[in-house]
């Protein structure tokens, strides 16, 4: 039971990155229809840009400081990307065939990956010991500070953007934008706006998650941009893509059933599959899920659009 | 008056057909003359590469079925021919037979991954087929244990060459002056198939199924109400996909004599699509083209590096790093250049999903 409630744990924590990688997928999804293949790779930069900025600061200011500081700079250079990204690959090709975008999707993907092999080489980069975060047993399950922090903040994250969008101005500009982009811009949503402004969301988004991922692995590389993609956007699927909570339910979901997996798929076979098989039961559970709710758990059921 | 400008260009194209013949034979005794034997290796690889590609292209060019997952059939049909026909079970089978079956096994396989897949649509079905892509890999990777059958990440070795009674397309002749080593060889077989292929892929999309597959594309709704029977006709394209990326699987395992799960990851199958898409979906030659021109671009901008020492006096940029930089922006350059491929149908929408922002479809050109 003990190790049931920490993989559960470490499940929550993992599964709370995945959600904020999955809005940025979703988001993007949602008003242009489109899978944003560079979008685990903003994320990675966000984490290498991080690691860089503690880098420079280190000693020289204290450690709360310099923490805000480089998430500040990782946000600030992960929007400019995403902006740009938008700008350059995405726009051009609005009235395009459906695929032209995921190409120039893949080929800015390669460009950011070998970019950052560039600039920070292609070793692990750690991250310094910081500080010591003081740890917690509870009913058997050990936590940390930072974890908690990050999970806290995953939330409070996940929970804002939710108000934002339902609540404000820009937010509705951007529901009117995913149902209907021409019968927004005929009410006068600046629709070009809206689709920057998502592109921007989802990056500054990413990039604290890159923060995190620093936190919570202590390391990054240039290529986990691609797997972390491929995870997020397999939450983002399985929660219903397009729709902002399902992206967060899924990533939970997501990240607790990889580590519960991890934890049990050899006791369940009874030692004939290792947990090198996780990534078959998350992909089957995916399968499972979409085969019982073909639009995923909270996504409407679409209709054939015309 | 028509009729002889017709007989003209008839004429024309019969003498373009015949340069073009010359051409693909003497290409590979070309290459090796002049650009050495790696080309005529890359170019194998360019020929294999269209294979696949025109096997996608009947699930993403004609049925509008996202697939991200194609390399796994590719896979199925190299361990198909890598287990009965290597040292790992002892078996040598003749390739005659194992290449028809892999094709067939790929065809199943096609059957059974996508019978899930049926009711979804978009990119919903994009990520199934990565996970089943994935599934395969991951399987591959590890059933090592506890029977060993794949041998793992270690893959197989020594695969068996094609090879018939004592004729192997191993071996290395001398014959009037000119060294026929077997790249070369697999030159003309892969020629062959890809051609056979191509002729195969043409002749379906005019064809009932072919006609049928792109109604579902353009509208499955309307297709479904014309009383298609679109599960049967999805599951043929998925079927048919497959067995072309089976074949060329079989292929590759002769051809390389070595087979690992590295050689099938989703990298691999983003690529494959990569040349569908550039090369102009739903169009056969447009395809092999995008093919072609993918699998010679990196090996083309491996001279960038070279290049760089030359311009610049010093390394700024790791070769191989500049390689993918470049083929990045190669990517990006010739989507934005061409949306609809470099290639594309002349008739009917290349839209492969119905969208809210196209156009209407612009009525055809009328053809005095």
């Amino acid at each position: 039971m003990d190790i049931f409630l920490q993989q559960m744990v470490n499940g929550l924590l993992l599964g709370s990155i995945y959600a904020l990688v999955a809005l940025g997928y979703t988001m993007v999804y949602g008003i242009l229809g489109l899978i944003n293949f560079a979008h685990g790779d903003i994320v990675m930069v966000g984490a290498m840009v991080t690691l860089s900025t503690i880098g420079v600061l280190e000693g020289h200011l204290p450690i709360g400081v310099i923490l805000l500081v480089a998430c500040l700079v990782a946000i600030v250079v992960c929007v400019l990307m995403g902006l740009l990204l938008e700008r350059v690959a995405y726009r051009p090709l609005r009235h395009a065939p459906r695929l032209a975008p995921l190409i120039t999707a893949i080929g800015v993907s390669l460009l950011i990956q070998y970019s950052a092999a560039l600039i920070w080489g292609k070793q692990y980069i750690a991250l310094p010991e910081l500080f010591k975060p003081s740890q917690y047993v509870w009913a058997g399950v050990e936590i940390n500070a930072l974890q908690i922090f990050i999970f806290v903040l995953a939330l409070l994250i996940m929970a804002s953007l939710a108000l934002f969008v339902k609540h404000t101005r820009l937010g509705r500009a951007m529901q009117a934008t995913e149902q209907n982009a021409d019968s927004a811009t005929l009410m006068g949503v600046n629709t070009t706006g809206v689709i920057a402004l998502t592109f921007a969301i989802g990056a500054a988004i990413g990039a604290v998650a890159g923060v995190m991922i620093d936190l919570y692995y202590g390391q990054a590389h240039y290529f986990m941009g691609f797997l972390l993609g491929l995870k997020a956007f397999t939450a983002a699927v399985l929660g219903g893509i397009g729709h902002i909570g399902g992206a967060m339910l899924g990533g939970l979901l997501l990240g607790v059933i990889e580590s519960l997996s991890a934890g049990y798929i050899g006791d369940l076979t009874g030692g004939l599959f290792g947990s090198n098989y996780r990534d078959v039961f998350t992909f089957f559970v995916l399968i499972g899920v979409l085969m019982l709710r073909p639009s995923g758990l909270l996504g409407r059921a679409t209709t054939e659009r015309a | 008056m028509l009729l002889v400008s017709k007989c003209h260009f008839l004429g024309h194209k019969k003498l373009l057909g015949l340069i073009l013949c010359i051409v693909l034979f003497a290409l590979p005794f070309l290459l090796d003359q002049y650009l050495g034997r790696a080309w005529v290796r890359i170019i194998d690889f360019a020929l294999l590469f269209s294979l696949l590609a025109l096997g996608l292209n009947i699930v993403v060019g004609y049925a509008g079925l996202l697939d991200l997952g194609y390399i796994a059939f590719f896979a199925v049909g190299a361990y198909c021919y890598g287990l009965l026909c290597s040292p790992q079970f002892g078996l040598h089978w003749p390739f005659w037979f194992v290449l028809p079956l892999g094709a067939l096994l790929a065809g199943l396989f096609g059957i059974v991954l996508g019978a899930p897949t049926l009711k979804l649509r978009g990119d919903y079905l994009a990520i199934v087929t990565l996970g089943f892509g994935e599934i395969i890999r991951i399987f591959l990777n590890n059933l090592n244990h506890p029977v060993n059958i794949t041998n793992g990440a270690q893959g197989i070795t020594l695969i068996d060459p094609l090879q018939w009674q004592s004729i192997s397309l191993a071996q290395t002749i001398h014959w009037g002056g000119i060294e026929i080593a077997p790249v070369h060889y697999y030159y003309f077989v892969f020629l062959f198939c890809t051609m056979f292929m191509l002729v195969v892929s043409s002749r379906l999309e005019r064809s009932r199924i072919g006609r049928a597959w792109m109604a579902i594309r353009e509208d499955e709704v309307a297709a479904a109400c014309m009383g298609l029977n679109t599960r049967n006709i999805k599951l043929t394209a998925f079927a048919m996909g497959a067995s072309f990326g089976g074949l060329a699987g079989g292929l590759f395992a002769a051809f390389q004599g070595f087979i690992s799960p590295e050689s099938f990851t989703l990298t691999d199958s983003i690529m494959v699509l990569c040349m569908v898409v550039l090369g102009g979906m739903g169009h056969v030659s447009g395809v092999v083209l995008g093919a072609i021109l993918l699998s010679v671009l990196p090996e083309i901008l491996r001279y960038a590096g070279p290049l760089q020492m030359t311009l610049l006096h010093r390394v700024w940029v790791d070769p191989s790093d500049l390689r993918m930089l470049l083929f990045g922006l190669a990517l990006i350059v010739m989507m934005l250049l061409r949306p609809k491929g470099l290639w594309p149908a002349k008739h009917g929408a290349s839209t492969n999903a119905p969208s809210e922002n196209t156009e209407p479809p612009a009525k055809n050109a009328q053809h005095g």
